[in-house]
């Protein structure tokens, strides 16, 4: 999502004019403040002495090094697999109930790791659901999930809808001619698939596999649930163990140096051909392959994925819910959670906008090398696992920001860091649809930089002000290290509940406040994905000109 | 019909706007918007996008810049309506000095009207919020009485509360207009504002523009690359060529009168033949013919130059036996009152010639090309 955006093309104004100063103070704040956790660890590392050398290359942090990586490429890899078929089969072909279908595919984005991992023992463990289904065909006993295959299938299933976003807009935006161009050149369905469509593909997937690598780098709860042990759960335990908070600090910039070679590699991928469409004039939309007796079967497909990361979980957790209310179970201490969680996601969604906006209007309006580091410098929680930026917040809030510690708005500091980049892609992408003649015209008619801004910038931004918040409402309330480690003692949230509730095997509350959190994060999802659907206002005004010229 | 509340737009008596410093040096006919030697280069081009510009224009004139695109022409309107900086030369609005390499007067200081190519009404806002967007400083009731005169004189009344989106090109394009004048712009300056639109809509609403804007008495500037438009709508209009306005004159004089091979080319369908001038006349492939010059130049005997050769000024007739600076009739085209010949000369050169009557030649035939009632010839040196 927020990467392609760099790939797509838009209204950028000439660098002559001079940014307001407001402007460009509030961006510089935000961006200073993005970069806090980062620097606060690098101080506290630098304090350490030698004592990190050791850390850093001994064995044993060679090995996790070894396993996290193993994770990360058969996640990635498998995930783009799964994600560029069922892409295309729900763009570009007539496949049965295809808007139910591009809707569904993408839902497994709503649960959150830990509960799809709770489900997944459930379902697969040796002696699970899985296995009583299949026991009258004399299957006694299912391979082990613990460890790396349980963690893949979890993870797959959390991150191949950020593949199936970044390539399906591209689809979605890809000239047919192209294709067109091609058959009319003599190519086959198959060479036009393998020597137009997957080349023009090749900037979103690699997109889309940038961000499943940094979900899989960064994520806590199914590998800590699951027992495989990657970076993250190495630094949860060095702070939740050792006396001396050092060695997690180092083993955190580690993973941040990691994060930042991932970012790297990506940009490298993009080569320098320009992807987007280079002549002017409106995308018609393609004529859908006619799939025949296969329409079905790509039905299926395209189901699995739902059923296996969406259907099977939440049918587990509404087992549970009816086993624990059969059985006496009591929910009503649920609602404190679940209100702490909207409060505190709506007061993240809502910061984390008002911070990206002057980051956005800069990075597009007034382009210069100042707006490229303070946008660049934004970026960083794209590459910050959750882990890392609350264990340095609380070293940045004992030492330095005292009130702030065992506050909520230090909690809301860590999700801002963390998903600053969402806000602002949805925003930067919002705001280049915007043409800056408008802006102009205001100026024209009197009207400041500043009233500009605040009477046509921000009303026309504001679609994209709401795809962002309700991007950074979804990944708050799913977020859990930071959550647990910053959360003020006793505020617990949906997400902190339910892992306390799974580790003491609570499975009715585990359930409920995971229904809970899956409904109300869902919600959002759905937005996001159904937006952009019902734009015919072009089309619209075109109609209107040629009933003018008919007169 | 000039609005009640407008300001006579006379330099001499406009106010000082805020930040900007008046030249001792300014003449009373300094005019509305005068261009002095103007420079402006955009960053990262080691070529500015226009030099030593000059362009004065008075009060109440409708003035057309007319070139091809890329020639600068949006660049010098942006100029004057301070979304660019000059690097050399002065700008004056109104008389002021708002734009030099030391001095730049913000656009919203400006009092500009500005319309641009692609409207850029505000969206977000109803037609009458559009309108009224640049009427901030009035109280309530009057911006109010202000909308409404403005809005009815576009042909827009009843129209208020639509969105932009709920309006035609040709709507979109009054409202565009409206909302210039609105806050009583010192003038009135239209980027390409036909562009959008199809060909039939197109003249319409030129005749409406031009009457609106005749109604107000507003000192207009437009910037088209067509010529029709230029030629129909101006009272005088300025020919850019690269960088810089080559010739400025009334349409007629600079229809009939074109100062270079690039002007005219611009100003009108055309054939430029090279030549050779002896003694009054221009020896060229298609014929000899008596020359004019209309830049001043004197041109002595066997200078190579280009002969102008447009279909109404010519005529043809049938070759007889000549061999000599003929030509060849490849296409005839009967456009009702007149017919058109493209007649072929032996060096593949095609000129155009415009016969009210014609005279029964058919496509084949070999002719002379002769000027039409022996009218001299405008020749450039080449």
């Amino acid at each position: 999502m927020t990467l392609t955006d760099v790939i797509t093309t838009g209204w950028r104004s000439g660098d002559t004019k001079r940014p307001p100063l407001f402007l460009v103070v509030s961006a510089v704040v935000v961006a200073l403040a993005a970069f806090i956790p980062v620097v606060y660890l690098a101080v506290r590392s630098a304090g350490s002495g030698s004592e990190w050398v050791d850390l850093v290359f001994n064995a044993n942090t060679a090995s996790i090094f070894g396993r996290t990586f193993l994770l990360i490429a058969l996640v990635t890899t498998i995930s783009i697999t799964i994600a560029v078929p069922v892409a295309w089969l729900t763009v570009q072909t007539d496949v049965p109930f295809r808007r139910v279908l591009s809707v569904a595919s993408v839902l497994p984005l709503v649960m959150p790791s830990f509960v799809m991992a709770t489900t997944v023992i459930e379902v697969y463990s040796p002696k699970g659901i899985l296995q009583g289904w299949l026991s009258p065909f004399g299957v006694d006993r299912l391979p082990a999930i613990y460890g790396l295959p349980g963690a893949t299938l979890v993870l797959i299933l959390m991150t191949y809808p950020y593949v199936l976003l970044t390539v399906r807009g591209t689809l979605r935006r890809m000239d047919p001619s192209l294709e067109e161009a091609a058959r009319a050149m003599g190519y086959g369905p198959a060479r036009t698939l393998f020597s137009v469509t997957l080349p023009m593909l090749r900037p979103a997937i690699a997109a889309g596999a940038l961000l499943v690598a940094l979900y899989t780098l960064s994520d806590f709860g199914a590998v800590a649930l699951l027992r495989y042990d990657t970076f993250t759960s190495a630094i949860m335990i060095q702070y939740e163990t050792s006396i001396d908070r050092t060695l997690a600090a180092v083993l955190s910039l580690v993973l941040v140096v990691v994060a930042v070679f991932l970012l790297l590699a990506e940009g490298l991928t993009r080569g320098s051909g320009a992807y987007h469409r280079v002549t002017v004039g409106t995308v018609r939309s393609a004529r859908r392959v006619a799939l025949g007796n296969w329409k079905w079967v790509a039905f299926g497909v395209v189901m699995v994925p739902v059923v296996v990361g969406l259907i099977v979980p939440v049918g587990v957790l509404l087992h549970w819910l009816i086993r624990g209310l059969l059985n006496d179970q009591h929910l009503l201490p649920l609602l404190v959670p679940a209100r702490n969680s909207l409060y505190v996601s709506l007061l993240a969604a809502v910061v984390t906008v008002l911070a990206a906006l002057p980051v956005a209007i800069l990075a597009v309006r007034f382009r210069s090398g100042l707006s490229r580091v303070v946008e660049r410098s934004t970026y960083i929680g794209f590459g910050l696992p959750g882990v890392v930026v609350a264990l340095s917040l609380v070293f940045f809030g004992i030492n330095v920001a005292r009130p702030l510690y065992q506050s909520i708005w230090l909690l809301v500091f860590a999700y801002g860091v963390l998903f600053l980049p969402a806000a602002l892609g949805s925003l930067r992408a919002s705001l280049l649809q915007v043409s800056p003649r408008v802006e102009e015209a205001a100026m024209s008619l009197g009207s400041s930089q500043w009233r500009t801004i605040f009477k046509v910038t921000v009303p026309l931004v504001m679609p994209g002000a709401f795809a962002g918040g309700a991007m950074v409402f979804l990944l708050t309330m799913k977020e859990l290290p930071a959550s647990l480690i910053l959360s003020p003692i006793g505020y617990k949230t949906l997400s902190t509940s339910i892992w306390s509730a799974a580790s003491e095997a609570f499975f009715a509350k585990t359930a409920a406040s995971a229904l809970l959190l899956v409904f109300a994060a869902g919600i959002p999802t759905a937005y996001l994905t159904l937006r952009g659907h019902g734009d015919d206002s072009e089309k619209q005004k075109r109609e209107i000109d040629l009933e003018e010229a008919a007169r | 019909m000039r609005f009640p509340w407008s300001k006579p737009t006379d330099s001499s008596v406009q106010q000082t706007q805020s930040g900007a410093v008046s030249n001792p040096s300014l003449s009373e006919d300094t005019g509305v918007i005068h261009l002095e030697n103007v420079e402006c280069s955009y960053r990262g081009s080691d070529r500015p996008a226009i030099t030593g510009f000059n362009l004065q224009i008075r009060p109440g004139e409708f003035v057309s810049i007319l070139g091809r695109s890329g020639a600068g022409k949006t660049t010098a309107l942006r100029v004057i309506a301070g979304f660019e900086q000059v690097s050399d030369g002065y700008v004056r609005v109104g008389g002021q000095l708002v734009g030099s390499s030391f001095l730049h007067v913000a656009p919203d200081q400006r009092r500009i009207g500005l319309v641009f190519q692609d409207y850029a009404l505000f969206p977000h806002l109803t037609v009458e919020k559009n309108v009224e967007f640049g009427l901030k400083d009035l109280p309530k009731e009057e911006r109010a009485n202000r909308v409404k005169p403005v809005l009815k004189l576009v042909g827009m009344s009843g129209y208020e509360d639509r969105y932009v989106h709920e309006l035609s090109g040709g709507q979109q394009q009054r409202v565009a207009i409206a909302r210039a004048l609105a806050p009583d712009p010192v003038a009135l300056l239209l980027d390409e504002p036909f562009s959008n639109l199809d060909r039939q809509l197109r003249s319409a609403l030129r005749r409406d523009i031009k009457q609106i804007v005749a109604e107000t008495g507003a000192t207009t500037l437009l910037v088209t690359h067509d010529r029709e438009e230029a030629l129909a709508t101006s009272d005088r209009i300025a020919v850019m060529g690269d960088q810089k306005i080559e010739q400025i004159g009334t349409p007629e004089d600079v229809y009939q009168n074109p100062v270079s091979a690039e002007v005219a080319r611009m100003i009108g369908p055309c054939e430029l033949i090279p030549g050779v001038y002896r003694g009054g006349v221009v020896v060229t492939e298609a014929g000899v013919f008596p020359t004019r010059v209309t830049n001043g130049t004197s041109l002595s005997d066997g200078r190579q130059v280009l002969a102008l050769m447009r279909a109404s000024e010519l005529e043809i007739e049938p070759a007889g036996d000549e061999t000599q600076r003929t030509a060849t009739i490849e296409l005839k085209e009967f456009e009702g009152e007149f017919s058109e010949y493209s007649v072929k000369l032996d060096s593949g050169t095609v000129i155009r010639v415009r016969k009210r009557v014609a005279n029964g030649m058919e496509i084949g035939d070999r002719v002379r090309i002769l000027p039409r009632d022996d009218a001299a010839v405008i020749v450039f040196p080449a």
